[in-house]
């Protein structure tokens, strides 16, 4: 009694593995009476949105105001006879950049896969697009012709610089290990390039300004919020009373407190504890406050990291004969920090969305320049075009430093 | 072979306990030292400045008015009273947005485990487009580009006599509470608190006595049960006359503030149900009184709400405005909104991985009961899910409070930007600054002792 006639188990056609577009429908949006009329009301409010915008975007908004003002929003009131020395520091970053890329794919098989061919083409066809088409009688367009020409220029630097990085360590692998010093020399070039002195001209740090003020920010940022975070999050985990009670201080009295406080007091305090006379930068200053205010949420993340380590790791390294400073280098740092990765980058992410708080302060990083330029009599009222333009700017650093966390954590990833 | 005890020791250099002492030593002499260096610098350019350290100026007469306030303020009030109505403006909110952000936070969460594609696909782009892009951007984008473009008061747009929106603010229905009503409503509250005495009084009479102290033990539990019921009945009665008879303007209101009321009335029945069938679930038959008590509470709940807060809808005024309602400021919408989307989308990470936690076998075994996948999902898997999302959600909310900071960019009159008004006005950084500090620490240590209070509850009871 155990087997059933055929007819009982199954008179309908067996269900069809191979799926077309209206069974795909059926099955992701129509599954049942609730979900299809969700489907019809989110439809329905979706392409009412997206027709508004459509439409806006191509009638009413006057895009004008992004190419005409495109150097500030870049560099801000940098003077404009010393681009040079900005596409001289954007072509530094990106031939670097290309090496790193060359280096760390050596081990690849192709270092063009079809996928980098693919944005490679759309971004030089991009590049050559831009010009024609939103170049007009009224002026300019997003990109002046020598800029679209430098930039494809660039874009095959960058390759071939990648080629080069990686045909080099493949038949020498000890240079990769130079990499990090040459992006530290290339941050010195950079700011070097930037505030000049030393043979060119110098340039006052207040005409620095827009993205690349908002990068440099960033990248001091996190340089030294790193270090100082890594070293709160051990001292909170320390077994030494005092210095456990000194790093739990610091991190709580610095959370509990809003960014924007601390760098009010970034700029107005820090003059007054200090020796009277010396009184940094601006950008120093603000800087220093955000370094405060990030290596106390870093050390937070970088706590946890600490605790997923098994305290069995800790044990058999001491076991081994590594004294305590060793083990904390070489066998638990690693670890986790390979586990706060994720967090760590969130971290960054956050304090380079941060560094628009200083806008309020009077810099004119990104945001700042962005409403120099709306405060213009010319541009009353384009509010819309500015925050969409830098938002999509801000987007694109963001996310591109999430999907670089979640490469680095697939090539760390020893798990099973 | 023998040694000495002498040999055996260690010498200082290579002894562990020296290290941690001394190193501790070092640390604490070099941050004493720091904060010596810091503290004469700063007592001497105070110094230079003619400033002496103190609070006293809090007294003194702050003369600048704050945009928008709850509290009465005049011009010459002192300073302590400024900053008080900049720390009620934070709290107003810092308040709704933290109840608007976790239902958008938990809506856009469960959304993406839908297995509609369209609603999944939102919910991914939602996340993944807010919160990359900054919080200050997305103020200035909701303040300046859209709330900022609202009509003029004279041409104001009108949704069905309910919500109207100028230039000159954001006009909702809203309860008009007057005196009566708070005292109605102070009543009732009191009642519901006296009515979980009355709850285990009476359920204490109607235990099974043993012996004589048993009996007494009855005895005084029943006439301490009629006592607070007379007290319960005398509460309810006068608190709902106080409630009803304080709003005779409240009554005649039009259609339009019916509206809210049952919206409000809706919700209610809906969680109602919800605990209805969370006592079926868990007590089975033995449940029956706690129902009819969850029915009693409901049906006093809806009467309340539908008679006693007085509804008002917004009257559109001759030339532009309304009278009446609740009345918004622009940066208070644009504020609370920003502050809303941008922390709901990390909220919603926070869901997603909440429910993602709960290991698939609850819901198959929930399925396997024969509870419907949204019963399963509700009575099984969120609250497993809750122990995961509470802790973050915590953190969540203290880094909304922190960055409601930022209003003051749009010019919403809150703490920092009151503060910041004070500091400009009397040249006093590190006092605004303590004070500043202080409170948000304060507001903060708040959140976290209540959510951790809720996180007790939620937790997994061992037996």
């Amino acid at each position: 009694m155990t087997t059933a006639t055929p007819e009982k188990v199954s008179k309908a056609p067996p269900k069809s593995p191979q799926s077309g577009p209206v069974e795909w429908l059926r099955e992701n949006l129509f599954n049942s009476w609730f979900n299809g009329l969700l489907t019809v009301v989110v439809g329905v409010i979706l392409i009412a949105s997206a027709w508004g915008l459509i439409s806006w975007a191509f009638t009413t908004a006057q895009w004008r105001v992004v190419p005409n003002n495109l150097g500030l929003f870049m560099t801000g009131l940098y003077p404009r006879e010393m681009y040079w020395r900005m596409w001289a520091l954007f072509g530094m970053v990106l031939t670097l950049s290309g090496v790193s890329w060359g280096v760390l794919t050596r081990s690849s098989a192709k270092l063009l896969t079809r996928s980098m061919l693919i944005i490679l083409g759309v971004l030089v066809a991009l590049i050559v697009v831009i010009p024609a088409v939103t170049g007009s009688e009224e002026g300019p367009g997003l990109l002046t012709p020598l800029s679209a020409s430098i930039l494809v220029a660039l874009t095959a630097i960058t390759v071939a610089a990648a080629f080069v990085g990686r045909a080099v360590t493949q038949k020498s692998p000890g240079l990769a290990q130079w990499l990090p010093l040459a992006w530290f020399l290339s941050y010195i070039a950079a700011l070097w390039l930037l505030g000049g002195g030393l043979g060119i001209e110098s340039v006052r740090s207040n005409d620095w300004g827009g993205l690349v003020l908002t990068l440099i920010l960033a990248v001091t940022g996190i340089a030294l919020c790193f270090p100082i975070g890594v070293t709160l999050a051990l001292g909170r985990r320390s077994e030494l009373p005092i210095v456990r009670w000194l790093s739990v201080a610091y991190i709580e009295l610095v959370r509990g407190t809003p960014l924007i406080a601390i760098l009010f007091m970034g700029q107005v305090m820090i003059p007054l504890f200090l020796p009277e006379g010396a009184r940094p930068d601006r950008i120093i200053r603000a800087i220093i406050a955000l370094t405060i205010f990030s290596s106390a949420y870093l050390a937070e993340n970088v706590r946890a990291g600490l605790q997923a380590v098994p305290t069995g790791q800790t044990e058999a390294s001491i076991s081994l004969g590594l004294n305590k400073p060793l083990t904390v280098a070489f066998i638990v740092l690693p670890q986790a920090l390979k586990t706060a990765i994720p967090a760590v980058v969130g971290q960054f992410i956050s304090l380079f969305q941060d560094t628009t708080l200083l806008a309020t302060l009077g810099l004119i990083e990104l945001l700042g320049i962005s409403n120099s330029v709306l405060a213009n009599p010319s541009y009353l009222g384009r509010y819309m075009e500015v925050y969409l333009f830098i938002g999509v700017i801000y987007w694109f650093f963001c996310y591109a430093m999430s999907l670089g966390s979640r490469r680095i954590e697939e090539q760390l990833n020893t798990g099973h | 072979m023998t040694s000495s005890p002498d040999s055996t020791k260690i010498s200082l250099w290579r002894d562990e306990r020296f290290w941690k002492l001394a190193f501790q030593v070092i640390t604490l002499a070099a941050v004493i030292i720091a904060l010596l260096v810091l503290g004469t610098n700063l007592s001497r350019n105070m110094a230079r400045q003619g400033i002496d350290f103190g609070f006293s100026f809090l007294e003194n007469s702050s003369g600048f008015g704050v945009g928008e306030s709850l509290l009465e303020l005049q011009r010459q009030d002192p300073y302590i009273r400024v900053l008080a109505t900049g720390l009620v403006n934070s709290l107003r909110a810092i308040a709704v947005a933290i109840v608007l952000t976790t239902v958008v936070g938990i809506l856009a969460g469960v959304a993406s485990f839908s297995d509609n594609w369209l609603v999944y696909k939102i919910s991914r782009a939602y996340v993944g487009l807010i919160r990359n892009v900054p919080l200050l951007l997305q103020l200035f984008f909701w303040y300046f580009a859209v709330f900022s473009q609202a009509p003029s008061p004279e041409e104001q747009l009108n949704v069905f006599g309910l919500v109207m929106l100028s230039k000159r603010g954001l006009y909702l229905p809203g309860p008009s509470f007057t005196d009566s009503n708070w005292l109605g409503l102070v009543l009732l509250a009191i009642a519901l608190l006296l009515g979980g005495l009355l709850w285990k009084l009476v359920s204490d009479v109607r235990k099974p006595h043993l012996g004589t102290p048993g009996l007494i033990k009855r005895i005084i539990s029943g006439v301490a049960a009629a006592v607070v019921a007379l007290a319960e009945l005398w509460l309810i009665g006068s608190g709902l006359s106080y409630l009803i008879n304080g709003t005779e303007e409240g009554f005649n209101l039009g259609y339009g503030a019916w509206l809210p009321v049952i919206a409000v009335a809706a919700v209610v029945l809906l969680l109602v149900w919800q605990w209805r069938t969370k006592a079926i679930v868990e007590q089975g038959s033995s449940g029956q009184t706690y129902l009819k008590g969850m029915w009693a509470i409901a049906a006093a709940i809806i009467l309340m709400l539908v008679f006693g807060l007085g509804w008002q809808t917004p009257v559109a005024a001759e030339g532009g405005g309304a009278s009446g309602g609740l009345r918004l400021s622009l940066e208070y919408a644009a504020a609370v909104t920003a502050l809303v989307f941008y922390t709901g989308a990390f909220i919603a990470e926070i869901v997603r991985g909440g429910i993602q936690s709960v290991s698939k076998g609850q819901w198959e075994a929930a399925r396997s009961l024969g509870l419907p996948s949204d019963m399963a999902m509700r009575l099984v898997v969120f609250p497993q899910a809750l122990r995961v999302i509470i802790p973050p959600l915590n953190s969540e909310y203290m880094n909304l409070t922190k960055n409601s900071s930022l209003a003051f960019a749009i010019g919403y009159p809150d703490l920092y930007s009151v503060s910041n008004t004070t500091y400009n006005q009397t040249g006093r950084p590190v006092e605004v600054f303590i004070i500043l500090i202080a409170t948000y620490l304060i507001l903060c240590l708040l959140i976290s002792v209540s959510m951790n209070q809720l996180n007790n509850t939620v937790q997994l009871k061992e037996r």
